[in-house]
């Protein structure tokens, strides 16, 4: 090894307290990227490995009743490559033992046994025999929920009819990787459940021989997706056609194209915070080393070393840190995606879960690590290259501190001493004082958008639960049903108030844009599901238009007063032009609103609902779900205070990791800048502090401004870290609205004070720590050594 | 005749400070010998340091010319002097500038993984005394014994000239005089041609030749007939 080489490693060796505060940021920089970048690709590898191996469809659609022989039709569409028909219904279960009133989807399996697209993989036992009407499979997910074993036996209301089933399978399918009943805000696995049966069984039930309701397409990769959409459509229009669609509206597929957006959100907005910090404390680190080896660049130089390699010796120095950062990041990157990977395969019903190490993320996130400390360094190890032998051998001319206004100003504030120097050394070095402050300000940014997130999800569950569903619990009926008939829902037992709801599926138009959407229609006056707006004003769909959310509003680019296109899909098809007349802030869904007799006139009908919402006399619940259970109508079921409680506790126990992350992160820039910035200011004032303490100033008064320095950058950065963090969280928010959910920019004051009590308190650690070597100050060694 | 080594010719150098310009050499015309030891003496600010520096490479000249053998050096680039540097030059400072992090046999290597045809680390700690402190860092040694360190770093290329800037001025008379014959043992048995800057008027008596400097300017030149031995030097 070359002695120059030794010299490095012994340079490295004796900065390892100050080396390690940079790995550390560098490191969450390095293990966020490569944990968001490899679920990222894991999501998107699995997703699409399970879809190929698993014939997942392009696209879907559904009608009233179409009969069989349109199968062969939608077969020689232009770029359709196979076809596969279905009869898909709700279902209501009974499974022993189990209080609740269960829902699913029942999906009928081909009478040859051979299912063409959306292949279930068959977890445990076979699918059920084509023959057998009594033989069930289900999702396995529900299965384990509900405790359910192969050969055990269930109830199930099948279009009124009341059957036993025997389960002889447990699947999953790419269909449902995400599985959600009607109206629920998370899955359930426990009350809804998806069930196979064969198709003769299914038809028998529904009546549906010699025809379907569900029908998905495989297409050639250079098929048209829109063009076979509107052949689609053409097809199944006379028969009840509810309009296809692609994968981007599937609802399982899209659920995981919004999980995959917030990955990719997640790799572009934190890295780059800790490669820059990283980046600014090596050029603050390596300029301070470069200053003190002046006069070895000197030596170095006349005995012969070219620019160059003393440019490289000092790069080597910040690579070093560069690797030590990126081992550390590759560490803790690798098992916290192995983590996220485990959390990944629980929350969606993945048969497997795709994750090769991507050796793309390992590259980026170390190449970017070595990029941006050549960055931060470049500058002080360019100037160690440019500076000539011989003026680097004299020692450095003294900083020039002049009179300037502000010192005049600070001589009226008849300022200590101390207090002086420390604000002349701040204004001596405004860039790095910029750049630590800005440090401290981001980590005060993290700290607001991880905050916020709490925040603003109290205030979704508050807006969506306490204001806007105050119900108890959702029926749904599939399909509607007169609105004659929540009478009789009111008499079920436990109801004390009931109210209807319908949702009417249209496409709305304006000009060339169009939304597919479930207005959502109900009589002025209820009182539980109410449309509320950001102020928190209930706004009644008026008679005369529709109402419309801010973000449909903004995808359909229209104002209050523009002119519509509805086309109501189902029953006749009809289109209509209706006036906005409202515009709605909300967080969940692509809101639209009407009057429920202004619809049912348009549709020229008698009222229908699809919903009724209900207030339950709690001790009636049992007698409630014993009269559901053998209710064919009822589609789903929804107790919102069950789901409010679920709902809250995954966001309580997803918040709680996160926010425990965010700390750690914010915790480490903290004590990356503050005390890299304390330890270069004390090895620029070694001498000066001494010279005070021999003066007769006591190590507190000395302390004061090592650490006054600190503390003043600190608490500048507070401003601009809120400033910041209320950015971070308004990116954040851009980036992970959908639209399925808008998380609303909540910023709450206490979210703001912690997170500067958090930063400050870190800071005055940091500089604390470096005062112990204050302390351990040898004033005659420091005063003897040349600077 | 001896071989001229180094030659100048009206050599100026001009310090620019923005406000006031020093004139720190006015006009140098001078020439070294090959295996001279020449002393150049004078006091603070005569001009002496800068030729030195320009002598070895580190610093330009403002105006004039200067000749390492048939090498015009004020005609070299940056890469050039340090080509020039690494092939034939060796360095004694004052403050030693030794690498604190590197032992004594280590700092020597700094210029043996560099040069042409260097000699062993050990070797040159050897001729200077201290082949029995190869692994002792500078903190660990007396000033004297770092001094010869840098000797023994300076040499261990085999240079053709040696270039001191006060070597002995941060050492008392005893550990100055080791340090000198080093120097002197050095100039003896490889012949290197060797400039010793000095304040140290007593230093000029084991010079060949000697120096000196006034004002950017060379006052005088003193040739010594017999040279006294380092030994017998004490100030």
């Amino acid at each position: 090894m070359r002695a120059l080489d030794k010299k490095l490693l012994r340079d490295f060796r004796r900065l390892w307290a100050q080396a390690i505060a940079i790995a550390l940021v560098l490191a969450c920089g390095v293990a966020i990227l490569l944990t968001t970048y490899g679920m990222y690709g894991a999501l998107e590898d699995t997703r699409a490995a399970y879809y190929q191996r698993n014939r997942f469809a392009d696209v879907f659609a559904s009608a009233n009743r179409a009969p069989q022989s349109l199968v062969a039709a939608m077969r020689d569409i232009d770029g359709v490559r196979s076809v596969a028909a279905r009869v898909d219904e709700h279902v209501i279960l009974d499974v022993p033992g189990r209080l609740e009133t269960i829902t699913g989807r029942i999906l009928s399996l081909p009478v040859n046994g051979e299912v063409m697209l959306n292949l279930p993989i068959v977890r445990q036992g076979r699918l059920p025999s084509p023959t057998r009407s009594d033989e069930v499979a289900v999702n396995e997910p529900f299965a384990r929920a509900n405790g359910l074993r192969l050969g055990d036996t269930f109830f199930a209301n099948l279009n009124g009819q009341k059957r036993e089933l025997t389960l002889t399978g447990m699947l999953l399918s790419p269909e449902f990787i995400y599985t959600i009943g009607p109206g629920a805000l998370l899955p359930d696995n426990k009350t809804f459940g998806i069930l196979w049966m064969s198709e003769r069984a299914v038809s028998a039930a529904f009546d549906m021989q010699g025809a379907f309701n569900s029908v998905s397409l495989k297409l050639d990769p250079s098929a048209s997706e829109q063009d076979v959409i509107d052949r689609v459509d053409d097809l199944l229009k006379p028969y009840g056609g509810l309009g296809a669609f692609g994968r981007d509206q599937q609802i399982s597929h899209s659920f995981i194209d919004a999980e995959i957006e917030q990955q990719r959100t997640g790799a572009m907005i934190l890295p780059p915070i800790f490669y820059g910090i990283a980046a600014f404390l090596v050029s603050m680190v390596i300029g301070r080393i470069i200053a003190l080896d002046r006069a070895e660049i000197g030596l170095l130089k006349a005995i012969g070393y070219s620019n160059a390699e003393v440019c490289l010796h000092y790069l080597l120095l910040a690579g070093l840190i560069a690797v030590a950062g990126t081992l550390l990041g590759w560490g803790v990157g690798t098992w916290l995606s192995h983590a996220v990977a485990q959390m990944y395969a629980n929350f969606f019903d993945f048969p497997y879960l795709v994750y090769r190490m991507s050796f793309n993320a390992y590259a980026i996130s170390g190449v970017l690590a070595l990029v941006s400390v050549a960055v931060g360094a470049s500058k002080s190890a360019l100037g160690a290259a440019r500076l000539p032998p011989a003026v680097a051998m004299a020692p450095p001319a003294p900083p020039r501190f002049k009179r300037t206004v502000l010192d005049r100003l600070l001589a009226l504030l008849h300022l200590s001493q101390p207090m002086m120097m420390i604000l002349r050394s701040l204004m001596r070095w405004p860039l790095r004082s910029g750049f630590t402050s800005l440090g401290l300000a981001l980590a005060v940014a993290v700290l607001i958008a991880s905050s916020f997130f709490e925040d603003a999800l109290d205030a979704m569950i508050d807006k969506t639960f306490q204001q806007t569903n105050r119900q108890d619990a959702t029926l749904f009926f599939a399909p509607d049903i007169p609105e004659t008939a929540l009478a009789a829902v009111a008499n079920l037992p436990g109801v004390l108030v009931a109210e209807g709801q319908q949702f009417q599926a249209a496409i709305l138009r304006h000009g060339h844009l169009e939304k597919d959407v479930a207005i959502e229609a109900h009589r002025p006056g209820v009182d539980l599901a109410r449309v509320v707006d950001s102020a928190g004003r209930v706004i009644t769909a008026p008679k005369d238009g529709i109402l419309l959310s801010r973000r449909l509003a903004s995808q359909l680019e229209v104002r209050v007063g523009d002119v519509i296109e509805a086309e109501f899909k189902g029953g006749r098809a009809e289109t209509h032009r209706v006036r906005v007349v409202g515009i709605v802030t909300q967080y969940v869904g692509l809101g639209a609103y009407m009057d429920l007799e202004t619809l049912n006139a348009m549709l020229r009908q008698a009222p229908r609902i699809s919903a009724a919402n209900v207030l339950l006399d709690s001790r009636q619940i049992p007698a409630l779900h014993a009269v559901l259970k053998s209710t064919p109508e009822l589609g789903g079921l929804v107790m919102t205070t069950e789901m409010r409680q679920s709902f809250q506790d995954t966001i309580s126990y997803n918040v709680t990791i996160m926010t425990t992350i965010y700390l750690v992160i914010a915790v480490l820039i903290t004590f990356g800048v503050a005390y890299n910035g304390a330890r270069i200011q004390l090895s620029e004032r070694a001498r000066e502090l001494a010279s005070l303490r021999i003066l007769g100033f006591t190590r507190g008064e000395v302390s004061f401004i090592l650490i006054g320095e600190t503390m003043i950058l600190a608490v500048l950065a507070q401003p601009l870290g809120w400033l910041l963090g209320s950015g971070i969280a308004a990116a954040l928010v851009r980036g992970s609205s959908s639209d399925l959910y808008a998380i609303p920019l909540v910023l709450e004051p206490s979210g703001f004070a912690r997170a500067s009590l958090i930063v400050l308190a870190a800071s005055l650690l940091s500089s604390l720590i470096v005062r112990r070597r204050l302390d351990q100050l040898d004033l005659v060694q420091v005063m003897k050594t040349r600077e | 005749m001896p071989e001229i080594v180094f030659r100048t010719q009206g050599v100026t150098k001009v310090y620019d400070t923005g406000e006031l310009k020093v004139h720190a050499l006015a006009g140098i015309d001078l020439e070294l010998f090959a295996g001279e030891l020449s002393v150049l003496l004078g006091p603070s600010g005569s001009g002496k340091s800068t030729l030195l520096n320009i002598l070895g490479g580190l610093d330009h000249a403002t105006e004039g010319r200067v000749w390492f053998r048939d090498l015009e050096l004020t005609a070299l680039g940056d890469r050039g002097l340090t080509r020039y540097r690494r092939d034939h030059v060796g360095f004694v400072f004052q403050f030693y500038n030794l690498v604190p992090s590197l032992s004594a046999r280590e700092n020597v290597q700094l210029v043996t993984d560099i040069a042409r045809d260097p000699m062993a680390a050990e070797e040159a700690l050897e001729m200077v005394g201290l082949g029995h402190r190869l692994d002792h860092f500078p903190a660990e040694m007396s000033g004297g014994e770092q001094q010869r360190v840098a000797i023994a770093r300076a040499i261990a290329k085999r240079p053709e000239v040696l270039l001191c800037d006060e070597p002995t001025g941060a050492l008392d008379s005893k550990t100055g005089v080791q340090v000198l014959e080093a120097l002197k043992a050095i100039n003896d048995t490889l012949g290197t041609t060797t400039a010793v800057i000095t304040h140290n008027a007593m230093i000029r008596k084991m010079a060949h030749r000697v120096i000196y400097f006034q004002d950017g300017r060379v006052a005088r030149v003193e040739v010594n007939e017999a040279q006294i031995a380092p030994s017998e030097i004490s100030w």
